[in-house]
Formats: C-alpha cells, sequence, structure tokens
C-alpha cells in the first residue's frame, strides 16, 4: 500500500504534540529546547509531505529556510542557556524566572 | 510710489537690536553697544527725513510711499501684508519718532553708565523704535496691531529693566495687563471694521493691485450715524470707533485705564521720556487720526472721546498738583497732556491733536531727560523734598528745563502755546457740540492753570529755594519711601552726552512751535503743518442733510463768509490773550505760593491720587483675585483638572498591577499562554470556517 499523505500528516501532528507537550511539562532547558526543534520537524514534515503530494517545489524551499532559522536559532539559544548556567549553576526554567540577578 | 528705502527705517533700529543682543552682551563695551544702538536710529532718522523731503517726499506729495515687503495673511477676500506706506500724517510721525528717538538714545549713552544690563536695555530701547516705527509705518490694521503689540512688550521689558526690584516688576505687569484691556478693544474694533468694509488696509496701494475699496474709503460715502447711545450698539461706524478708542485709551493712559502710566516711571528715565512721554503713548492718538474717517462719521464716539479726554486733562492735572515723586509729576502732567491731545481729537480737530503730540514730544521729553539728568545728578534721588537750590550746581539742566517748564506753561513763543491754544480755541469753536463745547474750553482753560501750577512747583522744588539733599532725615515725608535710603549727596552737572540732547531738545521746544502758528495770531497763512496734514485728516462733515444747500450759500453769501471769518479772527485772538493770562497766572501762583514754602503740604486725596488704585484694587483686583484662589484654584484646578488626571493616572496603575500577573517570569507558562492561544483561533476558525 502506498503512503498516504493523511500518514504524513498524522505524524507530524503527533510529533508536534509531543514538542508542545514537552516544552510545557519539561522543566531542564535543554529538554524543552529539543522540543522546540520536534516541533519545528514536525513543521517541516508537513512542508515536504504537501510538496510532494502538490508536486509543487514551493515546500520543499520552505524547509530550507526553516532549517536555516532552525541552526541560527540553535546558536543562539545554545549561547543563552550556557550564560544561564554560568550564572545560575542550574537548568531548572523555573529557577530563571527572574530577569535580575 | 514704490521705494524699497521705507523698510530700511524699520529694519534699522532692530539689526541694531539683534547685534547688541548677540553680540553686545559678549563684548559688554559701552563704547560699541552706544555706537550700535544710536547709529542705528541715526540711520533711520536720515532715511525717514531723506523720504519725507526728498522731492518726491512723502510730505511733499499727496500720494504715499508703498513698501510691499511681502505678502503676510491672505485668506479668501481677506488681505493683510506686511507692507509699509508712509503718507504726510504717518511721515510727520516717522519724523518726531526717530529724531527724538535719536536723542534720547545719546542720552541714555550718558545716563546708563556703568549699568550691568546695558546691552540689554539698548537692544529693548533699539527693538521698541523697531516697533514704533512698524507701528506708525503699517498700510494696514493688522501690521499697525503687530507694532502696536511689539511696543507694548518693549514698555514691559523696560518698565521690569531694574529686574532685581520687585516694584518695577510690578510696575511692569501692571502696564502690560491694563494694556490687555485697552488691545482687547482694539482687536474687536479690527474685527468690526473688516466685517463692516471688508478690508483693513488704510491705503489702496497701487502696486498691489488691491481693491481701491479700503477700511477708511468705505466711511467716505456713508452717512453720519445719529448721536444717540443706541448707536454705540449697532455695529457700524460708532461700534468701531468706541471700541477703537477703548484701544487708544489703553495705549495712551486715558481715564480708566490710565493706572499704568504713573507706576511706569520705574524704568530708567530715558524710557520714560521716550516710550512714556514723547512716542509710544501718543500711538492712540495717531489711530484716532488715523481712523479720522471713521470717527467723523460716529458723533457719539467723538463725544465719549472729548469728554473723557477732557475729564483726564483735568483729573491727572489736579494730582500731578501733589506728587513728591520727580517723575511721578511729569507723568502724570503726561496724562494730562495726552487729554488734550483726546480733547482736540473729540472736537474734530485732529491736525491740532497732531500738532500737539509733535510740541508734547519736544518739551516732555527734554523735561523727562532733564529730570533724568537731575536724577543722575543727585545720585538716583528722586524726591524733590530731597533737592532745592540746584540751578547752582546743574546750570545747563536748569536752563534746559526752563525752556520745557515754559512750552508745557503755554507761554508764547515757546512750542507748547500754539499747540495749546490750537486745541482751545478748536474746543471752543466747535461745531456740533453746542454750549457744551464752552464748558469743555472751561476744563481745558483750567487744565492749562493747574499745568502752569504744578509744573512751576516742579521747577521751585527742584532748582530754587534751599538746598536740602544735604539732611540726613527727611522730616517732613508722613509715609516714608520706602525703598531708598536718605543720605547726603552732592549734586553735579551731568556729562556731554546727557546735556547735549537737552539743548537740541531745549531749541525745539522754544522754536518747534512755529510749524503750526495760526492765522489769527501770524496775520500771514504759514501754519505749515495744518496745509501738510489737510490732506490726510476727515474733515467734520457739517450738519445732517446740508450738504446742497451749504454749496449755494458759500457761493451767494461770501461776503457774509469773509465778515464771519473777521469775526472768528477776532474772537480767536481774544482767546489767545486768555490763555497766555492763564498761563501766567498760574506761573504767577506757582511761583508765589511754593517759592516761599516749597513743602507745603498737600491735601492727602490729591497726594494719594484719589485713591483709585486703592479703589480698583478693592472692587476688581481683590475680587478677581480671591475668585481665581479660591473658585478656580481649589476647585477647578485642584478639583477637576488636577482631579481627573490623578484618576487617569491611579486607573493606569491599577490596570497594570492586574497585568503584572501576566508576566510572572516562568517560560512554561508563557507556552501555555500561546498553546492557549493558538487552541483557540484554531477553534474559532474550526468553528465558523475559513473567511472567503
Amino acid at each position: 500500500m502506498e503512503p498516504q499523505l493523511s500518514w504524513y500528516l498524522a505524524l507530524s501532528g503527533v510529533l508536534f504534540t509531543i514538542g508542545v507537550t514537552g516544552v510545557i511539562i519539561k522543566r531542564n532547558i535543554i529538554a524543552m529546547f529539543m522540543c522546540i526543534e520536534l516541533m519545528l520537524n514536525a513543521v517541516n514534515l508537513t512542508f515536504v509531505a504537501f510538496a510532494s503530494f502538490f508536486q509543487d517545489v514551493t515546500g520543499q524551499l520552505f524547509v530550507f529556510i526553516v532549517m536555516t532559522v532552525a541552526a541560527a536559532e540553535a546558536a543562539v539559544g545554545l549561547g543563552i542557556i550556557i550564560a544561564i548556567f554560568r550564572n545560575r549553576e542550574t537548568l531548572d526554567v523555573d529557577d530563571a524566572s527572574i530577569l535580575k540577578l | 510710489m514704490e521705494t524699497n528705502l521705507l523698510s530700511i527705517i524699520i529694519f534699522a533700529p532692530l539689526a541694531g537690536a539683534v547685534i547688541n543682543w548677540f553680540l553686545g552682551r559678549r563684548l559688554r563695551n559701552e563704547r560699541f553697544i552706544g555706537t550700535v544702538a544710536c547709529g542705528s536710529v541715526a540711520v533711520s532718522t536720515i532715511v525717514a527725513f531723506y523720504l519725507a523731503f526728498n522731492s518726491h517726499g512723502a510730505l511733499r506729495t499727496e500720494e504715499p510711499l508703498f513698501d510691499h515687503i511681502w505678502t503676510w495673511l491672505s485668506v479668501g477676500n481677506f488681505h493683510a501684508d506686511f507692507a509699509l506706506a508712509m503718507d504726510r500724517l504717518s511721515g510727520t510721525y516717522a519724523l518726531f519718532i526717530t529724531f527724538v528717538g535719536f536723542l534720547i538714545h545719546v542720552f541714555a549713552v550718558g545716563y546708563m553708565h556703568g549699568e550691568d544690563g546695558f546691552y540689554r536695555f539698548f537692544a529693548f530701547l533699539n527693538l521698541f523704535m523697531f516697533s514704533m516705527l512698524t507701528l506708525v509705518l503699517g498700510d494696514n490694521f493688522v501690521l499697525m496691531f503687530v507694532g502696536w503689540e511689539g511696543v507694548g512688550l518693549c514698555s514691559y521689558l523696560l518698565i521690569g529693566y531694574y529686574v532685581d526690584q520687585k516694584q518695577a516688576g510690578d510696575a511692569a505687569k501692571k502696564a502690560f495687563i491694563t494694556n490687555r484691556i485697552g488691545d482687547w478693544g482694539f482687536v474687536l474694533g479690527i474685527m468690526l471694521t473688516y466685517f463692516v468694509t471688508g478690508s483693513v488696509s488704510f491705503f489702496a496701494n497701487p502696486a498691489v493691485g488691491e481693491g481701491a475699496k479700503t477700511a477708511l474709503s468705505f466711511f467716505k460715502t456713508a452717512g453720519v450715524e445719529p448721536f444717540t447711545a443706541g448707536a454705540i450698539v449697532a455695529g457700524g461706524a460708532t461700534s468701531i470707533a468706541v471700541l477703537l478708542f477703548i484701544g487708544a485709551a489703553g495705549k495712551s493712559a486715558q481715564i480708566p485705564l490710565y493706572v499704568w502710566l504713573p507706576d511706569a516711571m520705574a524704568g530708567p528715565t530715558p524710557v520714560s521720556a521716550l516710550i512714556h512721554a514723547a512716542t509710544m503713548v501718543t500711538a492712540g492718538v495717531y489711530m484716532i487720526v488715523r481712523c479720522s474717517e471713521i470717527f467723523v462719521h460716529a458723533p457719539t464716539a467723538m463725544f465719549i472721546v472729548a469728554v473723557i479726554g477732557a475729564a483726564t486733562a483735568l483729573f491727572a492735572a489736579t494730582i500731578g498738583l501733589a506728587q513728591n515723586d520727580i517723575k511721578k509729576v511729569l507723568a502724570y502732567s503726561t496724562i494730562s497732556q495726552l487729554g488734550y491731545m483726546f480733547l482736540a481729537c473729540g472736537v474734530g480737530a485732529f491736525i491740532a491733536a497732531i500738532f500737539h503730540v509733535i510740541t508734547h514730544a519736544f518739551f516732555k521729553a527734554l523735561l523727562f531727560l532733564g529730570s533724568g539728568s537731575v536724577i543722575h545728578g543727585m545720585h538716583h534721588e528722586q524726591d524733590m523734598r530731597r533737592m532745592g537750590g540746584l540751578k547752582k550746581y546743574m546750570p545747563i539742566t536748569f536752563l534746559t528745563m526752563c525752556t520745557g517748564w515754559l512750552a508745557i506753561s503755554g507761554i508764547p513763543i515757546f512750542a507748547g502755546f500754539f499747540s495749546k491754544d490750537e486745541i482751545l480755541w478748536k474746543t471752543w469753536s466747535a461745531a456740533g457740540l453746542g454750549s457744551f463745547s464752552k464748558v469743555l474750553w472751561g476744563i481745558g482753560a483750567l487744565t492749562a492753570l493747574l499745568t502752569a501750577i504744578y509744573m512751576t512747583r516742579m521747577m521751585v522744588m527742584t532748582f530754587w529755594g534751599t538746598e536740602r539733599f544735604r539732611e540726613t532725615h527727611s522730616g517732613h515725608s508722613q509715609h516714608e519711601e520706602k525703598e531708598q535710603s536718605h543720605r547726603p549727596v552732592e549734586p553735579h552737572e551731568s556729562p556731554w552726552l546727557m546735556t547735549l540732547p537737552l539743548i537740541v531738545l531745549a531749541v525745539l521746544s522754544t522754536i518747534g512751535g512755529f510749524i503750526g502758528v495760526p492765522y489769527a495770531l501770524a496775520n500771514r497763512d504759514i501754519n505749515v503743518i495744518e496745509h501738510t496734514l489737510e490732506p490726510v485728516v476727515a474733515q467734520m462733515p457739517g450738519p445732517v442733510g446740508t450738504d446742497h444747500a451749504d454749496e449755494h450759500t458759500a457761493i451767494s453769501s461770501g461776503h457774509a463768509e469773509i465778515s464771519n471769518e473777521h469775526a472768528e479772527v477776532g474772537e480767536e485772538r481774544l482767546l489767545a490773550a486768555v490763555s497766555v493770562a492763564i498761563a501766567l497766572i498760574g506761573l504767577g501762583i506757582g511761583w508765589v505760593v511754593f517759592k516761599r514754602r516749597p513743602l507745603l503740604e498737600m491735601p492727602r486725596i490729591l497726594e494719594n491720587k484719589y485713591y483709585v488704585d486703592e479703589i480698583y484694587d478693592a472692587t476688581l483686583i481683590h475680587p478677581i483675585e480671591s475668585v481665581s484662589r479660591q473658585g478656580l484654584w481649589k476647585i477647578v484646578d485642584v478639583g477637576v483638572i488636577d482631579g481627573a488626571l490623578h484618576a487617569i493616572g491611579d486607573g493606569v496603575t491599577e490596570l497594570g498591577r492586574l497585568a503584572r500577573y501576566l508576566q510572572a517570569g516562568f517560560v512554561r507558562g508563557y507556552a501555555a499562554i500561546i498553546l492557549t492561544g493558538a487552541l483557540i483561533l484554531i477553534g474559532l476558525f474550526a468553528w465558523f470556517g475559513f473567511p472567503r
């Protein structure tokens, strides 16, 4: 049986939900970060699925842009995480609830 | 004729003011500042004389000179440009303003020597010259109003020149606020003029191509309004004239708005001479004569002007009788003489009014500068009870002031005699007032008597008698002057920079009257000023309805007219003799009474100026102040305005306090909010469908 569009979309929905749930329930900042990446990739999956379905390359182009932004975001995000860790010696986001040191 | 030279007259003093304000304040060099100030006014003077007297000069042709500098206001049918016009009237004014102004500037260089604010003083003085000349040369009501306000501002700045004296600041505020009342009338008058005539211009400038209808020519064809009180509120010529007169009464210190002028003496003496005697305070007279076309069509307004003028003349003269401050005497004298000018305007003798403005500018500037010289020589002592016997110490000041004294008292050959006599004669013979003109003449003659008396008192107290300035304590004053400490002083004559203007003005006060010698006295037709100004001043219209009849009778009864004129000449000579007699009697009374007892106590009510200031305080200022303090401040400002602002502020604070709960700082909370929002949006789309 040929893989259907709906399979991809369902997988993407599952991945996205896992990501959202992870961001909300996880306290470890690295884990939250990984969940965000998961959500991004769920969206990427949707894009390529539709691109293939509609035989339109635009969706694949979008994926490249998303990956580029995600890479940049990862660099900045990890930088922030390291800075926070140096200052507070913890990776718990709830401990970083105030901006003041 | 169009000429760009006119703008130099007004802009030269402005340039002087700017240079002194920006450069003079840095250099702090009195020679530089004085040269710039006097030089700029000298340029104005030379240009004014050239434009007035060259072969196409304003005083020699009937067509005014124009200088259209720029288009200023042009909205629909409303045109008010920054444009100057010099006709015979404004030319005459420009001449004496620049010339007397120049002399006073020179005097001031000597008088203000060593003052801290030397540059400031001359910058303001030059700015005043600019404003005054704009007022006079402006070719429409609106530009005239700009100058009008400009001189008011400079008056305020210069009265309050001594910034460290509270009394000077109060006097400046009083002058400014009192003038606001007058300006209110003036502005309404301008608006009503535009409303009625559709124009605010005085002249139809051919170069600009305005219509021939101007604010003044409109009335040439209009009928004379009835002589009733109702005409004042009818919205025609009478209403305009009354409103304009309110403006004139403020600027020219007439009852009931005169109270600021005596207090204005808190400024330096050259300011009193220039602004509060010679030029600015005569702006009201200028405005009325400029608008004479409106006034002659409004007999009710003319009557008001005449009555107020006569009342002011007498009222101020009686107060002047009892003042002990040398400048206060001159201040009340100025008010009184201004009253004369308005009396002349009110009886239709506009030329006599202008004539008196000119001679008054000479002799009153002379008297003020002379008093300045005395004050300078006495080390800033102004109380005449502390003077006496000064003629030995200040001979030049004494002699020059004597000519001013004789001129203002109305002694023949001196300038004041001719102008004052002209006014009294025109009042006596005024048509249309009936026997009331004799009453007005009586008031004028009584004022002339009082003038001679109080001027003699001033001269005697200052220059004759015992030398009282060495006494350390003045035992005669009931209410001790608060500010000035009475220390013994040694008087000295002033430097030549101050005495030279005095001498020039003394010569002018002596011979200045010969420009207006009436036919009756000279037996020849040499009345220069009348011939000069006749074309620009409106004539009193004859009795209503007899315009046509007049022409017939003029032709048929030529003989009768000539014999009539003979009778008039005889009457005029008789009246002149009467006024000379009055002046001599006044001098005699003053001399006999005050030579013997220079410190004679005057009636308290006169010394305290009829308690007018106190009455104003009680009836106007105090109620307004309590309403402002109790009502406007404590209820409206604190309660309503501040209350509303505080309510808004408190509301925002409260809202912020609630919104703060959203910003707890927990990242996962934010994520949950975002998720909730996204779910709500998706839910909405799912429920309602996508918009197409």
